[in-house]
């Protein structure tokens, strides 16, 4: 019996996993913190600079499968630019449309970030998809 | 062999369409093991040692004759050197807390090879921290074998105990145990030999590989989980102490202590798993009516068919040997680019279900220079349309990816 095949990796993942924008280490950074899923070994460092209350700019490096690292880089571009309580925002929406609890709009508003929205319904796949919005939750001392 | 009459046997099989290879991990279970399990209960289930009435003595006797299929299927001299834990895991720290903590002090050496499974390094870490012992790696050539003189080295008078894996659970390659073996008495150390990628595969004789102590796993042998077996010679058994205490493994119990039972009561504390010991009883017969060869010729027919549609495959590199021969079903890789969880959810995409990861087994992929790659395992039951199919749709997952 062939079973129907699946391909969830869309090419904004796989653009953001070939050719990330924020994979790189960042000088003078402000913020620092490793986040890792011990069950694959999905490991990032997430590192961001910030001006008073706003994130100035922000950059990662690490090792894990592309739906971590393409996720690490999207959300990057989403939150630079951004204060600290509108990436948590983000963040929390981005968290509530992996659970599939995110309204439409919502998840427009999460622009390159909605791509991952398919994870709902990949249960193995949701460690990889929030490490970097995870990493961020508690670099900005939420948590 | 009847490929179709053979998976017929197998009810999971015969209802799950996708294609099963992470046979390392476990095995399925033929029709008469789950039966065999199911007919302890229905049929037979009191505690065992306990009752003296009917059904406790049918539960007893099973349990035992249970005990005697294992012994004569891995060649033991005696029914007392078979002791059922719960997996090799468990037996290997069964060695570990009662042989080595009694047996390795300071300034000794434990050998583990760089191949071994966390299962067979962790006790040897913990007992060497604990005796203040040395632990000392045996590496292996980038094919996963082992040279002459790399053993010659590690192993040396210092060494009191040997960890060494028969097949390795990463590379598929089967290691030469005799040679360990024999390397280990001549220092006067003793040699735990860790069967659970072996016994799945090949005749396992420990009247004649000479193995003081040896472990596997039921569940990897077509057996139910929870079952586990440790042989191990009579006469290290016999001076070595418990290792849990309570019900069922003593003679008499004072305020003041106790007397232990005999051997090999006195490493089975407690309520025994009377009914998994009765499926992998069952699942020993079921491997000895297909064969080793028969398995032996199938495992190298489609390891052999795999690999050679890998290799015409851009970016996929193999883990060990090119030779069929050398894998016992077991073929790890990696795809250049791609995250071994990558590479598995596009297999699973397609119906194929393999391991990604570490495999358990962190040093030696460290030794190999890869930090975690994707695991098909094979057994007998497995189809060539199975690995055609695995071999498809591995060819798809760069462009997948996005790499063109
Ligand atoms: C070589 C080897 N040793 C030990 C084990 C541990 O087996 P278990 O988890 O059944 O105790 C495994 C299984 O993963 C293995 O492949």
């Amino acid at each position: 019996m062939e079973i129907k095949s699946r391909n969830f990796y869309n090419e904004i993942l796989t653009e953001h996993n070939m050719h990330p924008d924020y994979k790189h280490e960042l000088e003078n950074a402000d913020l620092r913190l490793e986040g890792v899923n011990p069950n694959c070994g999905d490991d990032i460092w997430l590192e961001l600079k910030l001006d008073g209350d706003v994130i100035v700019d922000g950059a990662y490096t690490g090792d894990g499968c592309a739906i971590s690292q393409a996720s690490a880089d999207i959300m990057l571009g989403l939150i630079i630019g951004k204060t600290r309580e509108e990436a948590l925002g983000l963040s929390d929406i981005f968290t509530r449309m992996i659970k599939g609890e995110a309204s439409d709009e919502e998840i427009d508003s999460l622009e390159e970030a909605s791509a991952l929205r398919d994870i709902a319904h990949m249960p193995a796949r949701v460690k990889c998809a929030v490490l970097g919005w995870h990493t961020l939750d508690e670099l900005l001392g939420l948590e | 062999m009847d490929i179709s009459r053979i998976r017929n046997d197998f009810p999971l099989l015969m209802k799950e369409p996708t294609a099963y290879l992470d046979n390392a991990a476990t095995s399925q279970k033929p029709d008469c093991v789950i039966e065999a399990e199911k007919s302890f209960y229905v049929n037979h289930n009191a505690n065992t040692l306990r009752g003296f009435y009917p059904l406790s003595m049918e539960a007893t006797e099973i349990y035992e004759n249970a005990r005697k299929t294992v012994r004569d299927f891995i060649g033991a001299p005696s029914d007392k050197e078979i002791i059922f834990t719960r997996n090799a895991t468990e037996s290997i720290n069964l060695v570990a807390y009662s042989y080595g903590l009694t047996n390795i002090g300071r300034g000794d050496e434990i050998v583990v090879s760089i191949a071994e499974h966390h299962s067979n390094m962790l006790p040897w870490q913990m007992v060497a921290r604990v005796k203040g012992a040395g632990l000392k790696y045996l590496e292996c050539e980038k094919d996963g074998s082992f040279t002459d003189e790399a053993i010659d080295e590690a192993i040396t008078e210092r060494t009191k105990l040997v960890a060494f894996t028969h097949v390795s659970n990463v590379l598929g390659l089967c290691n030469d145990i005799g040679k360990v073996i024999r390397r280990a008495h001549d220092c006067g150390a003793v040699c735990v030999i860790d069967a659970s990628q072996s016994i799945p595969h090949m005749k396992i004789d420990v009247g004649e590989n000479d193995a003081d102590f040896l472990v596997f796993s039921g569940h990897k042998l077509l057996g139910p989980m929870g079952i586990g077996v440790l042989y191990g010679k009579e006469k290290l058994l016999d001076k070595m102490p418990p290792f849990l205490t309570g019900g069922e493994m003593i003679d008499s119990v004072r305020r003041d202590g106790a007397t232990y039972a005999a051997l090999p009561h006195k490493f089975e504390a407690g309520t025994v798993n009377a009914a998994g010991a009765a499926g992998l009883a069952q699942a020993m017969r079921y491997i000895e009516e297909v064969g080793y060869d028969c398995i032996r010729k199938r495992d190298e027919e489609l390891t052999a068919r795999a690999l050679k549609g890998m290799k015409d495959i851009d970016h996929v590199n193999i883990l060990g040997s090119p030779s069929y021969k050398d894998h016992n079903g077991i073929i790890t890789f990696t795809v250049d680019d791609v995250h071994p969880h990558d590479v598995s959810a596009v297999l699973e995409a397609d119906g194929v279900d393999v391991r990604a990861g570490h495999h358990c087994a962190q040093p030696l992929l460290e030794h190999l220079g890869v930090r975690s790659a994707t695991r098909a395992s094979i057994m007998f039951y497995n189809t060539g349309d199975e690995i055609d199919r695995f071999v498809r749709s591995l060819a798809t997952v760069r462009e997948r990816l996005g790499y063109r």
